[in-house]
């Protein structure tokens, strides 16, 4: 079989409690872009992984090329061939793009000969980057291109792309299927994995679906539409978020030229941003990861104090307040990091209930807590938001992704918040906890109370908001109605392409 | 008060012999803190080496095989920590205080034997030409073998850290292990050898102080040294020739104050000894306040524990 790179027959592995991979098989041919897709623990991750040399399989049998592959490491998965971008980056931010190249290789040339090599390759692929540069320093698309070039350098075979675009722009997503097609074009295959159907159907030939660790199917992307992909990988129909508008609203939380420097090291400085929120609307921020997300969120949880006037709930100033003082007057926020943010990870349900809902659902008399009052409020939450747990006695760590999340945000909207502030509301959850999720926000906001959403999920804030801005190096652009905008009006909202100024003048 | 008894050529020459226990000391835990791994029981293991040393320099008679010893001594403690630390994860901060703790009471117990004894003499080094140069000759170049080693260590660490491919590798380990394990690199392994390393150096220092300083054993002979080693780490924001400066710093300080009581300076002699402390105190303050903490950089995983499995 000349035609097949690699041959997947069999895989299995499982781990204490779950099965990840059961009798995986299918087939990538060389110059295609195969996409592999599935829910989050559908068992795409330890896949992928196996085929990296980072897991070993227990059942099953790989073949590259017509020779058994078994990698024991990575190292021998990149000596055969086989290179891999992942996920969240393996990157090195305090190192120069050029060590951080060095150290994804075998046998790196000395740095100067290293850092020549990566100026003629990224100019080929037409991935602009300056060796020099420290990584901490780069944007995340540009942090992408270092991954991408740090596997093109050894000239793979193979090429597995995790989540590649979930931090791009749309610009950026451009550039980086021209690189991908060049490839395909030169004879690489691709593995391409990634939760956005519509780019699975615009790249890939091939898809294989996985649900629950089994192949539950194969298609062509080209020829299936992407409701028909996603009903597969869910194994189920899927409902559209629906609401009913209210217009009109008064203004609720108003954000004045609020400028801040970041607590954290490598942080974006907040400046000047200003926007309002009206009740019964629904603001969504967009903008690529680390270009002041999460300043944004501390500024307005109260987690990062800022000058008084900077911040206004109502008409009152509150930049000065601490968080349990917000959450008082009803300014409630849920942040990004499910574990260990919005969430102590080895506390009870119950516990992590009462953290949060202390104030507003009076779960503290006197000093003391009261129990019984916080296990019931832990329990309608658990009840209204269809969070899948043994109970409220279950620590945190315990839960998946998406229920965990689902128990983050339904905590907050039962306090009855009149503003709500949520980071990456849906990251890392499958799409049917996903849906569920974007109608609870929904729902709060035809209650009446103002929802602003944070998200790098483009699609997710055109179907949820009614006006859009986007934050891009610290700086929020004017908020439009989000109906009606183009794709490319929104890509060029982001700060179109990072560091496309190095392209133009090579 | 009698500050012309003070000579400044003497001053900075005894500076540069007082520095280099806790240079020795510091660079090694330099490269165990680069690596990821914050090992504080610095103290404990420099107690360990100076006894082991002294030992060892008694039964032989030589005093290089005393600071052999003395090496093979602080890296078998430092095996302790890292077998805790790496492979069963427990706490850094607290496993490190408490090998501080084991090590004094260890070297206390070993060192009953060994009170009131001398150890064997070690001569200075005058290197052929450079020693005869005015001032800077008595200064650098006339001492013992040990001072030229420190030196030259910190020349090599520097080297290693910024120009070999394994030094690359431990700075990347260091500074991101999720991402290091991911490329397929050794973590553990890498770590355990940077925290051999890091307990070898505090021996040799710790044997610095018990045959060259003093030279004989006392119980609490380091008396701070391996915190000061600590500080000066932070001090040097993790780079190795900065570190020399930074233990020449404190060791100028411990010096001056010794020179400064006995020209009989109208201060209290506790506040004068209280001086190297101070300004360490001072220094870490300082430097781990606000804005001087991001200008520090810091390795990403510093502490932190890892577990390959995620």
């Amino acid at each position: 079989m000349s035609d097949v790179l690699l041959a997947i027959r069999g895989l299995t592995k499982a781990y204490p409690g779950v099965v990840a991979n059961s009798d995986v098989s299918f087939d990538i041919r060389p110059a295609s872009v195969h996409a592999l897709l599935g829910e989050n623990g559908a068992g795409k991750s330890t896949l992928v992984k196996t085929i990296y040399g980072l897991v070993r399989p227990d059942a099953g049998s790989m073949t590259l090329a017509g020779r058994p592959y078994t990698p024991a490491e990575p190292r021998a998965a990149r000596a055969a061939g086989v290179a891999m971008v992942f996920q969240h980056f393996s990157l090195f931010d305090a190192l120069s793009v050029a060590e951080n190249i060095a150290l994804g290789m075998e046998n790196p040339p000395p740095l100067r000969d290293l850092s020549s090599r990566i100026a003629q390759v990224s100019r080929e692929y037409g991935l602009p980057l300056d060796p020099r540069r420290t990584v901490g320093d780069l944007s995340a698309g540009e942090r992408q291109r270092v991954e991408i070039i740090r596997c093109l350098l050894q000239a793979p075979r193979l090429l597995i792309m995790d989540e590649p675009t979930s931090v791009l722009t749309p610009q950026e997503v451009d550039i980086l299927f021209g690189t991908l097609r060049q490839l395909r074009e030169e004879g690489t295959a691709i593995l391409y994995i990634s939760h956005k159907l519509e780019e699975i159907r615009a790249l890939c030939e091939e898809a294989t679906i996985l649900r629950g660790g089994k192949v539950v199917a194969t298609c062509d992307p080209r020829a299936t539409s992407a409701r028909q992909m996603a009903e597969m990988m869910v194994g189920g129909t899927l409902k559209t978020p629906a609401r009913a508008t209210i217009a009109g609203g008064e203004v609720v939380l108003e954000v004045q030229g609020l400028s801040a420097a970041s607590p954290r090291q490598h942080g974006m400085a907040l400046r000047d941003v200003t926007f309002s929120v009206s009740r019964g609307e629904v603001l969504g921020i967009g903008g690529v990861a680390g270009n002041g997300q999460d300043e944004l969120l501390l500024a307005l949880s109260g987690e990062m104090r800022t000058a008084p006037g900077m911040v206004r709930l109502g008409s009152d100033p509150i930049g000065r307040c601490s968080p349990s003082e917000r959450r008082a007057r009803g300014l409630l926020c849920a942040p990004e990091e499910r574990m260990g943010h919005a969430a102590a990870p080895d506390m009870t349900l119950t516990e992590n209930a009462f953290l949060t809902g202390r104030v507003r659902e009076r779960l503290a008399r006197g000093g003391f807590v009261d129990w019984t009052g916080a296990r019931s409020f832990a329990e309608r939450v658990i009840r209204g938001f269809d969070v899948r747990t043994p109970g409220p006695g279950a620590a945190a760590r315990s839960l998946s992704g998406g229920n965990l999340q689902k128990f983050v945000i339904g905590r907050e909207i039962l306090q009855r918040p009149e503003v709500l502030v949520v980071n990456q509301p849906t990251w890392g959850v499958d799409a049917a906890a996903a849906a569920s999720i974007r109608q609870a926000l929904l729902d709060l906001a035809s209650q009446g109370a103002a929802v602003v959403v944070v998200s790098q999920d483009l699609d997710e804030l055109m179907e949820i908001s009614d006006r859009f801005a986007a934050l891009n190096e610290g700086r929020l652009s004017p908020a439009r109605p989000a109906r009606g905008l183009t794709v490319e009006e929104i890509g060029l909202m982001l700060g179109g392409a990072h560091g496309m100024e190095v392209a133009h003048a090579h | 008060m009698d500050l012309s008894g003070i000579s400044p050529v003497l001053l900075l020459a005894s500076l540069i012999v007082a520095s280099t226990p806790i240079l020795l000391a510091a660079l090694g835990e330099l490269v165990v803190e680069r690596s990821g791994v914050l090992n504080l029981g610095v103290e404990g293991m420099m107690i360990t080496g100076a006894i082991t040393g002294f030992a060892t320099a008694v039964a032989t008679g030589s005093p290089a095989l005393g600071f052999l010893g003395a090496a093979v001594g602080g890296a078998a403690l430092s095996v302790l920590f890292a077998v805790l630390v790496l492979w069963l994860k427990s706490n850094q901060v607290a496993t490190g205080l408490a090998l501080t703790l084991f090590g004094l009471g260890l070297a206390s117990m070993v060192g009953q034997a060994y009170n009131g004894i001398r150890a064997p003499e070690m001569g200075d080094i005058a290197i052929p030409l450079l020693s005869d140069i005015p001032v800077l000759g008595p200064i650098l170049f006339r001492h013992d073998w040990v001072v030229y080693l420190g030196v030259a260590l910190v020349a090599g660490v520097w080297w290693f850290l910024n120009r070999s491919r394994a030094g690359l590798t431990l700075r990347a380990v260091g500074e991101n292990h999720d991402a290091a394990h991911a490329l397929g690199y050794h973590v553990l392994r890498l770590r355990f050898l940077a925290i051999l390393f890091g307990g070898a150096c505090a021996g040799l220092g710790g044997a610095y102080l018990s045959l060259v300083r003093v030279p004989q054993w006392t119980e609490g002979i380091t008396a701070g040294a391996g915190w000061i080693a600590l500080a000066i780490v932070v001090f040097a924001s993790w780079r190795p020739l900065r570190l020399l400066l930074g233990a020449w710093l404190f060791g100028g300080i411990s010096v001056l104050q010794l020179n400064l009581q006995a020209a009989r300076v109208p201060i209290p002699v506790e506040v004068l000894s209280m001086a190297p402390y101070l300004v360490t105190i001072l220094v870490l303050v300082l430097i781990s306040s606000g804005r001087g903490r991001a200008a520090l950089a810091a390795p990403g995983s510093l502490g932190q524990p890892f577990h390959a499995s995620r």
